[in-house]
């Protein structure tokens, strides 16, 4: 086993995710089972070889900083799930 | 005269000699649409008003006698994760069920003189190679209903198979062209990574997610290059490398061409069926001129894993925005915490929360090292493979699949079986090169098969030329 019920349960905390009573049973042997699979990996000598995280060389990509029209606020807030007053509105975080 | 099943070069001639309108190009599609949608499920939206709206505008502009460019008036569909303004882009799931964008991706404003006949089923947020793992409808194979389209692209790729559309766009991360392309029978393209914006596209894998096409033909393929690749300022990643007018490549000359034959994609559990076309074609090649050369690219037996690695932890990153708050769906909690818990385990499908659950798994503390940057180190590895095939070679010919399409239901029970789909195509993305999914025949149970081309990096031209020779040449 790769990883337990307990490793589950704190990577579903990390995710934002609950995962059901009824399908823990399956998440657990598919995780398993992937992970199981990815172990491949370290049948290779990876000593002395950087890691590749773009495939193309890349650099930082600089412009002016010049203002330009952005989103309205309207347009910016128009899909949010509950807004008031030009704001998202979300549930209470501070103690009051 | 039906018109749903011509090239866009061909419908072009016909829309600037006033043989056909658009109108009645855009109602020979929608007509098409009507008729078999209900059996495919290409599509999650049908924009019918405003293709009837730009087909009008097209056509006035014919009779003013204004030049049209090579792909306006010509009928379009769209990947439901490529954003377009005021029109619903869902990503196959119920998280953004009703979000519409409030700006156009780069892509598709490139392409607003094409008609938009609407937009295309996908597997949820671009994961999977089926579309089974769509929120809302599998998308099924036109040359076999009872067979998956693949996927992710699957409803792009069957939009153009079926008829429902003259061309498309889908996006491909680990092979969601290539795959979709190869088992619908059509051409789908991937270009390097870069060459097209990714502004728009929502992410999955941000350095593997490539936005590319789907056509009838190579001239097609082409001409929608021609229109959507090029540096843009929104996306950072884009390349700044000037991009050549990719119609001068249909130039049908092999001659002197090597093409590598990677001994690594031709073993066992390729279908027997598959390996033969595939070798036919290289045959082909030779005798239009090409060199075919035995090549090996080693660390292809890593791909799968590597890949399965970096693109969740970039998924687990990416899908973090989905908290209920700016835009999507929102299931109330009693806190901040549960509201964000509740919409995520209610908003996300079975194999997107595997995904992130296997990304934060590989990024967590205490197996970032043993997981995440193992598989960085074995992407640079893949990456050499590549770089030191193409000192030999100017293409590498794969298949594009290890087997044809199969049914709907038969995988999906299996994540892992269904991630070994991607096996010929997966080493492509890690190492950011263009490839082509080209037909090449059928099976005897009728099924379509397709081969790869793989270029150098920036090089889709070659891949054009080789492809386009093997097109003409019957």
């Amino acid at each position: 086993m790769k990883i337990s019920e307990q490793d589950i349960k704190t990577v579903a905390t990390l995710s934002r995710l609950r995962i059901r009573e009824e399908e823990s049973a399956d998440v657990l042997f598919q995780l398993n089972k992937i992970l199981t699979y990815v172990e491949n990996l370290q049948a290779l000598d990876t000593t002395n070889i950087e890691p590749t995280t773009y495939a193309l060389p890349m650099q930082n990509v600089f412009r002016e900083d010049k203002v330009k029209p952005s989103l309205d606020r309207e347009l910016a807030l128009s899909n949010a799930p509950l807004k008031d007053d030009g704001y998202f509105k979300v549930p209470r975080v501070l103690e009051a | 005269m039906t018109l749903y099943d011509k090239t866009a070069h061909e419908l072009h001639e016909l829309l600037t000699t006033k043989k056909i309108s658009a109108a009645e190009l855009t109602g020979d599609v929608l007509a098409r649409v009507d008729e078999v949608e209900d059996k495919i499920g290409a599509y999650l939206t049908i924009t019918r008003d405003k293709a009837t709206a730009q087909a009008k505008a097209v056509d006035d502009k014919i009779n003013r006698g204004e030049a049209i460019a090579p792909l306006e008036g010509i009928p379009c569909a769209i990947k439901d994760n490529i954003c377009t303004k005021g029109i619903k882009t869902t990503c196959a799931s119920k998280i953004l069920e009703n979000f519409i964008p409030p700006y156009d991706a780069t892509a598709y404003k490139k392409l607003s003189a094409s008609i938009l006949i609407g937009k295309t089923n996908l597997d949820e947020f671009a994961m999977g190679s089926s579309t089974e793992n769509s929120a809302f409808h599998t998308t099924h194979n036109p040359h076999d209903l009872e067979r998956v389209a693949g996927g992710s692209s699957g409803g792009s790729a069957a939009a153009v198979a079926g008829g429902e559309a003259i061309f498309s766009l889908g996006s491909d991360t680990g092979g969601s062209i290539r795959q979709p392309a190869s088992f619908c029978g059509v051409i789908g393209f991937k270009p390097t990574y870069g060459r097209v914006s990714r502004y728009g596209l929502v992410a999955f894998a941000s350095s593997l997610d490539q936005i590319g096409s789907f056509t009838h033909d190579v001239t097609d393929c082409a001409l929608v290059l021609n229109a959507i690749c090029g540096h843009d300022e929104m996306d950072s990643t884009s390349s700044a490398a000037s991009v050549p007018d990719f119609t001068k490549a249909l130039v049908a000359d092999v001659k002197g061409l090597k093409i590598g034959l990677p001994k690594e994609y031709f073993v066992k559990g390729i279908d027997p069926e598959i390996e033969s076309a595939v070798r036919l074609v290289a045959k082909k090649f030779e005798s239009l001129g090409a060199e075919i050369i035995e090549l090996s690219l080693p660390h292809t037996e890593y791909a799968i894993a590597t890949y399965y690695l970096i693109a969740p932890a970039e998924a687990a990153t990416n899908l973090e925005r989905y908290d209920g708050v700016s835009y999507g769906a929102r299931v109330d909690g009693a806190d901040v915490v549960e509201m964000m818990t509740n919409t995520r385990t209610e908003k996300f499908g079975a194999e997107v929360k595997r995904r992130i659950m296997i990304g934060n798994y590989a990024l967590s503390a205490g197996y970032y090292d043993a997981y995440y940057l193992k598989a960085l180190k074995v992407r640079t590895l893949i990456q050499k493979d590549f770089t030191d095939a193409f000192k030999k070679v100017d293409l590498i010919l794969t298949p594009t699949t290890p087997n044809v399409s199969f049914k709907v239901g038969e995988m999906i029970s299996d994540p892992l079986k269904m991630y070994l789909q991607d096996i010929c195509t997966v080493p492509v993305n890690l190492a950011g090169l263009p490839g082509i999914s080209i037909p090449c025949g059928f099976t005897k149970d009728k099924l379509p098969i397709g081969f790869q081309l793989i270029g150098k990096a920036l090089d889709e031209a070659t891949i054009l030329k080789a492809s386009f020779a093997y097109e003409i040449s019957g």
